[in-house]
């Protein structure tokens, strides 16, 4: 039943979007790197379910990936570095949660808009999940520009990847997937672990002209 | 002979630096290894291998590896000097030495994979190993400048992969029902030949993920912030490396997806967008250069605004607009790195990058310090040099073709060459400022960049003219 298999790959994608939605809300850093988890997790289960109907036994290791990698370890790690580094708790956003989500609606229209008509010749899985791809991959920068907190920064990079990752598995009999994911995985690993090492507690950026200015190191 | 040593070379390069402690024969071993990736390019010259799935040369990226691996070989001798006084100052330990000898093979891995690939896949996970190591390199003096520096670079060249690692899907997404599911949907070569057939809506979006993905590592402003930090923050071989190199290869995977567009007859004209980005980033980076106080960081915005100029001539296309984009970068690789090779010297004697702390170079060190003059006024754009004769061409091909865009180009370049003059006479002329010790400084490096400049802008070899108007021709 082709059919059945189309409404479940469009479900799952649009669950992702979804779990990308419920990020923009999130004001404690614990909260949110849970989200991250379920993110993860469902992009886990759309992969997977990808490879099921497309028949391509190297989605399924994209798909471990996504379980072991990115929704279990890298929220793990995230949140031991919220431990171990003593960063604040609180999510500060730039902008209030209110406008976030609305911009968050318009971005997801934007990219159904622009997609769905692009892609009209596609085969039909395809079609919707390189739409909703692109509305995660827009949610992503999203919460990047939004936030404040290197953590939180972090976890917003974490979902625009998992769109990338969406749009890869959804684009049928892509060749190098699995090796583009691992890749993409080190680079995620990378990221995780550079918190830790550079101790990064809060983004750079501050209202505070003068410290600004040391950053840039162009005193004087 | 295939293209294969010049990647494997590095490779295990990188995995020798990482075992030697001796750092004395960890830096020659550099040169040497760059030294042979060098000779290898030449070699890629006088016998073309057969293109497979994977690797490609053709006459355009021999170009870019030519001059990928000679600035690679030039800045690994000029490093052997440069990290020699680190040591003694202190700033690095023989432990980071390692890794960063290492790191310089990967980084040069990285970049001549991602020129060489003959596959979109493959090019992203080499343009992804080439950020990598240079966020490492970046962050590697571990100051809270340089960290940040580091993480800012990562952050934004982070999301300008993913966004190109989108495109890339969306290239594939284009491909597939004309070259069918396989291997060759991903391959220049078949991408190319069968490119008139794709969706050309699917390849317009591609190509805007793509501009702003590969862009962002081009340095283009709006998306420009991480290269100024990077650039100063960073030991100044990585530096040179930076705006020498690394802005390149992520030029020429703009360029190779901008002629998938140009074969197909119904995607936009990707000139338009490349013209404006150009532009922007030429005449923004021109006035920053006035309010730098950080020398390192005043040629990084000297470098957006010359990728400015080669990504406004590659918009402007055609025979002559590609020919001199092309000759501009080459121009800008080689006076840019002979550029960081001589203030990396001068911030060694001088013991800080504030441009307030140096003066009266020439007086206290006459060979650095009109070694850096020369260099500065090429960058600027005086004759004799070569810089001149490519940004000549820019700007009386496209007087030609669009007044209007052309007085825009000149008026940026009026605005940098004020800048540059202005703050190289402080420096260089006037009452000495800071310290004047003696300078341990490897010439030969700066003076192979220079004199390779000026040969090119007093008279172009035959035989190169025709090399760059053969390619100049085949990017349409």
């Amino acid at each position: 039943m082709p059919h059945l298999d189309f409404d479940i790959a469009h479900m799952l994608a649009g669950m992702l979007v979804l779990a990308s939605f419920m990020m923009l809300y999130q004001d404690r850093l614990y909260a949110l790197l849970r989200v991250l988890a379920l993110h993860a997790f469902v992009l886990a289960c759309a992969v997977a379910w990808q490879a099921r109907i497309q028949d391509a036994p190297g989605l399924y290791v994209t798909a471990v990936i996504a379980l072991g990698f990115k929704a279990i370890l890298a929220p793990w790690a995230l949140h031991r570095i919220v431990v171990r580094l003593g960063i604040h708790r609180e999510i500060e956003t730039v902008v209030g949660i209110g406008v976030t989500m609305l911009a968050g609606m318009f971005l997801v229209a934007l990219s159904l808009k622009v997609m769905l008509p692009v892609t009209a010749h596609a085969e039909p899985v395809a079609r919707e999940d390189i739409a909703l791809a692109l509305s995660v991959v827009l949610i992503g920068l999203l919460v990047m520009v939004t936030r404040r907190n290197a953590v939180s920064q972090v976890v917003g990079f974490l979902s625009l990847e998992n769109g990338v990752d969406l749009a890869a598995a959804g684009a049928q009999g892509m060749p190098l997937v699995v090796e583009l994911s691992v890749a993409f995985s080190v680079l995620i690993a990378f990221i995780v672990t550079g918190i830790f090492l550079f101790r990064i507690r809060e983004r750079f950026d501050t209202v505070d002209l003068q410290a600004l200015d040391r950053f840039r190191g162009e005193r004087g | 002979m295939t293209a294969l040593p010049i990647i494997l070379i590095s490779l295990v390069a990188a995995a020798l630096l990482a075992a030697i402690r001796n750092y004395r024969l960890s830096a020659n071993l550099n040169v040497l290894a760059s030294l042979v990736s060098f000779l290898c390019a030449i070699g890629l010259l006088v016998s073309r291998p057969a293109n497979n799935q994977y690797l490609l040369i053709d006459d355009l990226n021999i170009v870019f590896i030519l001059l990928n691996t000679f600035v690679g070989f030039t800045t690994s001798v000029f490093s052997a000097s440069y990290i020699a006084h680190e040591l003694e100052t202190g700033r690095l330990t023989p432990g980071y030495l390692r890794f960063y000898h290492a790191m310089f093979q990967l980084m040069l891995l990285g970049m001549n994979l991602a020129l060489l690939a003959n596959n979109i896949g493959l090019m992203w996970v080499a343009v992804e190993l080439a950020t990598l190591t240079t966020v490492v390199m970046v962050g590697i003096y571990r100051t809270h400048e340089a960290i940040e520096a580091a993480w800012k670079y990562f952050i934004l060249g982070s999301v300008g992969i993913a966004l190109a690692l989108f495109g890339t899907i969306l290239v594939y997404l284009a491909a597939r029902p004309v070259v069918g599911a396989s291997m060759d949907a991903m391959v220049w070569t078949s991408l190319l030949a069968h490119a008139r057939g794709f969706d050309p809506a699917l390849l317009n979006i591609a190509f805007v993920f793509l501009l702003l993905g590969y862009g962002t590592k081009v340095g283009l402003a709006p998306m420009h912030a991480w290269l100024p930090d990077a650039h100063a923050e960073g030991p100044t071989p990585i530096s040179a490396v930076l705006s020498g190199l690394l802005l390149n290869v992520a030029l020429y995977a703009l360029l190779r997806f901008k002629l998938l567009l140009s074969a197909n007859p119904g995607a936009i004209a990707p000139g338009p967008l490349m013209i404006g980005l150009g532009l922007l980033s030429l005449i923004f980076a021109g006035f920053m250069l006035y309010r730098r106080r950080d020398i390192k960081r005043m040629f990084a915005f000297s470098s957006i605004e010359h990728m400015g100029i080669i990504v406004f001539a590659f918009g402007m296309a055609g025979p002559l607009g590609n020919f001199a984009g092309l000759l501009q970068m080459t121009m800008h690789s080689l006076t840019k790195s002979a550029i960081f090779f001589s203030v990396g010297h001068v911030a060694q004697v001088k013991g800080t990058q504030r441009i307030a702390d140096m003066g009266g170079l020439t007086e206290t060190h006459p060979v650095l310090g009109w070694a850096l003059v020369a260099s500065v006024l090429a960058i600027a754009g005086l004759p004799p040099f070569g810089v001149f004769t490519s940004e000549f061409l820019v700007v009386s091909s496209s007087f030609a073709r669009a007044p209007l865009l052309a007085v825009l180009v000149v008026f940026g370049l009026l605005v940098s060459f004020g800048a540059l003059l202005w703050r190289i006479t402080g420096v260089a002329f006037g009452e000495p400022r800071g310290p004047t010790g003696p300078v341990k400084a490897s010439y030969l490096p700066i003076f192979a960049h220079l004199s390779l400049v000026l040969i090119a802008g007093i008279w172009l070899p035959g035989p190169l003219v025709t090399w760059f108007q053969h390619v100049a021709a085949l990017l349409g």
